[in-house]
């Protein structure tokens, strides 16, 4: 009983040593999908760094192995002094609504998700914007009419991408042919670059001529099949252009660098609420560089700048498949 | 599978602890190569997992659940079937859990716990006997089948959750949480009545203590009962068993549904203890866990709970190192491979040294 006690004294005194060990500043905490995923999670890395690198600052991040491990680490790190506590990924609302409120003064930045708590920050993003106007791109660099989608796992986030896809192909060419498909069940369902590549040359046996994955570690192996079958890819998330020169048409942003970044910048007692990333906030959009330079040609880049022009003003609807669960392109 | 030339206390507590003991020797190694310290290591993982209520807490929650999916393991091994569907069954159970909680009314905790596990036995128990019932009359072999169960369990579930359980709006692909009074009573609440003091944050509850029970209970039924007689007579020789009257297919089938059942309890720990929803790939991977729990357990509940605790431990340990230390994530599933790979894979490279050490004491 009185060891108990000392027990567990002792180790509250070894917490509280371990907390005042840490320098006081911002932490990530990745999702499952790992660091180095070449996708979202690196985005958010790649956003880390630069703030580092910047300001000569120091962070601290974790990467998760299971989801019990979720609130488990959020907690961790606010009690260690983190602050701010960027977490990642759509799954982390519930993360916040438990461990936000004990931590008051802490402030907390989750990324693909909304939690309304006063020390919360909330970043979503308009992938279906950026999807439309990969989606136009893929449908005029096409000459098969056959696209095709790699998706992760069938949730509503995912398929948000795969309907603005769809939504963006079908308004240059509303005979399009797209094909979707998703490579699985499972959390390896993210980071299956053998499955990716098996369902983008299953999709490009059926016509598919742009394939464009949204499906982070797995989408590595999509490219390559694209690379390797002489086809166009569209990256997601990072730009991926660097990847296949000549074979990746261009990569949907989805700027989670930015978010990270801005909200390592703001620091503790940033302003709070639900920021929206998309194309009016240049938050989402298609990447150009030299490594696609030569695929997109002047009418392509002018028909979706006046789209996104258009999408901007309110001109243009991009139907959001997360409101009603429903896709018109489909 | 057993040796006779080894002594029982050594073939239980001696070989499994030096198997143990080489997989950290070569896992400080790794550690050491990568330039961090392995003492600082194993001082960190230790501390993290038992040096204080809340390492406890945790240690012991992720314990819970590897008890429940290695008890399933050990009861189906014992009629040597390999049930290796413990991760579809305890997702299975998850949605029994779910459906029960939230579309009837309880009351007060006790009575939907009571519910709840027969909601989750039973959508376990029905999840195995599908394998169990194309092994018993078909002979399709139960390796395969359960496998492939357990895809089209991660399928079947994220099926529900994304078209009937998400609330209207919700990105999130998991069930609305469940009603307060559903809330099962945590361990610092039940240490709390008698006065001992326990971290108030992890997720350990009362199913801790249905999962020590089971161990006993699943003793209790293997060794002490007719159909535990007939599990074991069956698992060590079909025919002897036929000869003594034991129909093979009534017991293949009675074992996986006893087996799906313990697996699919396993939701009372994560499912309605801990996270009080149903989530996507709410199991995360313990029903595999629990195949490395029972082969270190040797199929026994009571080598099955002290492997819990050991993967427990590595767990937690190994939560809190990739927490404070630069060694990264990946190691800390290396470790516990090494674990796994001396304990299950390469036990004779142990047992057979002993064995010899033994005989040689007998002879000298």
């Amino acid at each position: 009983m009185k060891s108990l006690k000392t027990l567990t004294l002792s180790a509250s005194v070894l917490a509280l040593g371990a907390g005042m060990a840490l320098a006081e500043g911002p932490a990530l905490i990745f999702d499952l999908g790992g660091k180095f995923d070449k996708s979202f999670n690196e985005a958010a890395y790649n956003g880390a760094e630069r703030w580092k690198a910047e300001t000569g600052g120091e962070y601290r991040d974790i990467e998760m192995q299971s989801a019990a491990q979720r609130v488990q680490f959020a907690r961790r790190m606010a009690e260690s002094g983190a602050n701010p506590i960027v977490v990642l990924g759509f799954q982390n609302a519930p993360t916040l609504e438990e461990v936000a409120p004990d931590y008051p003064d802490t402030s907390f930045v989750l990324v693909d998700a909304v939690a309304d708590l006063p020390n919360v920050r909330s970043v979503i993003f308009a992938e279906h914007e950026g999807s439309y106007l990969v989606g136009m791109l893929a449908a005029m660099a096409s000459e098969s009419n056959t696209i095709s989608f790699v998706g992760g796992m069938e949730i509503p986030l995912i398929s948000a991408f795969a309907c603005g896809y769809a939504q963006g192909a079908k308004a240059v060419n509303p005979d399009m042919n797209v094909i979707v498909n998703y490579t699985g069940n499972t959390p390896e369902a993210w980071n299956d670059p053998v499955r990716g590549g098996e369902i983008a040359r299953g999709q490009i046996s059926q016509g598919s001529d742009v394939v464009f994955a949204a499906a982070g570690g797995t989408g590595l192996g999509v490219l390559q099949a694209a690379a390797d079958a002489g086809v166009y890819s569209i990256g997601v998330d990072s730009n991926q252009n660097y990847l296949h020169p000549g074979s990746v048409l261009t990569s949907m942003l989805k700027l989670v660098d930015e978010a990270v970044y801005q909200a390592f910048t703001d620091g503790p007692g940033m302003e709070t609420g639900v920021v929206t990333m998309n194309l009016a906030s240049a938050g989402v959009g298609y990447a150009l560089d030299e490594h696609n330079a030569d695929l997109i040609t002047a009418e392509m880049q002018e028909a979706v700048e006046a789209a996104r022009a258009s999408i901007i003003a309110g001109e243009t609807v991009v139907h959001d498949y997360r409101t009603d669960s429903t896709c018109p392109a489909f | 599978m057993s040796s006779k030339r080894i002594p029982n206390w050594a073939d239980v507590t001696l070989v499994p602890l030096v198997s143990v003991v080489l997989a950290f020797i070569i896992s400080a190694i790794l550690i050491w190569a990568i330039g961090e310290s392995p003492w600082a290591a194993v001082k960190m993982m230790v501390d993290g997992a038992f040096g204080s209520s809340y390492g406890w807490g945790y240690t012991l929650y992720y314990a819970t659940n590897f008890m429940f999916t290695g008890l399933a393991v050990a009861v189906a091994f014992q009629a040597r079937l390999f049930n290796i569907g413990g991760e579809g069954q305890a997702a299975l159970g998850g949605l029994g859990v779910a459906l029960v909680l939230l579309y009837l009314p309880w009351p007060h905790w006790t009575l939907a716990l009571l519910g709840a596990s027969v909601g989750a036995a039973l959508f376990g128990a029905l999840w195995a006997l599908i394998p169990g019932y194309l092994q018993a009359k078909r002979g399709s072999h139960i390796v395969i089948t359960t496998i492939m169960f357990n895809f089209i369990a991660a399928s079947f579930l994220n099926y529900m959750l994304v078209n009937f359980l998400r609330p209207v709006g919700s990105q999130d692909p998991s069930s609305p949480r469940f009603p307060d009074a559903t809330s099962l009573p945590k361990l610092h609440e039940i240490l709390g009545l008698f006065g001992i003091p326990f971290s108030k944050v992890p997720p350990v509850n009362i199913s801790l203590l249905i999962a020590v029970g089971l161990c006993f209970a699943v003793w209790w039924m293997l060794w002490r009962t007719r159909l535990g007689y007939q599990i074991r007579a069956l698992g060590e020789s079909e025919p002897a068993a036929q000869y003594a009257g034991i129909s093979p297919a009534r017991i293949t089938i009675i074992v996986m549904l006893i087996s799906g059942g313990l697996a699919g309890l396993m939701a009372l720990n994560n499912v309605m203890g801990e996270q009080e929803r149903l989530v996507l790939n709410a199991v995360e991977g313990a029903g595999f866990i629990g195949i490395a729990v029972a082969l270190m357990g040797r199929n026994h509940p009571f080598g099955v709970f002290l492997a819990a605790i050991l993967f427990g431990f590595l767990y937690q340990g190994g939560a809190e190192l990739a927490l404070w230390t630069g060694i990264p994530r990946e190691l800390i599933v290396v470790i516990q491979a090494l674990v796994i790979l001396f304990t299950g894979a390469l036990d004779n490279m142990v047992r057979i040294p002993i064995a010899k050490l033994f005989s040689l004491r007998r002879a000298g």
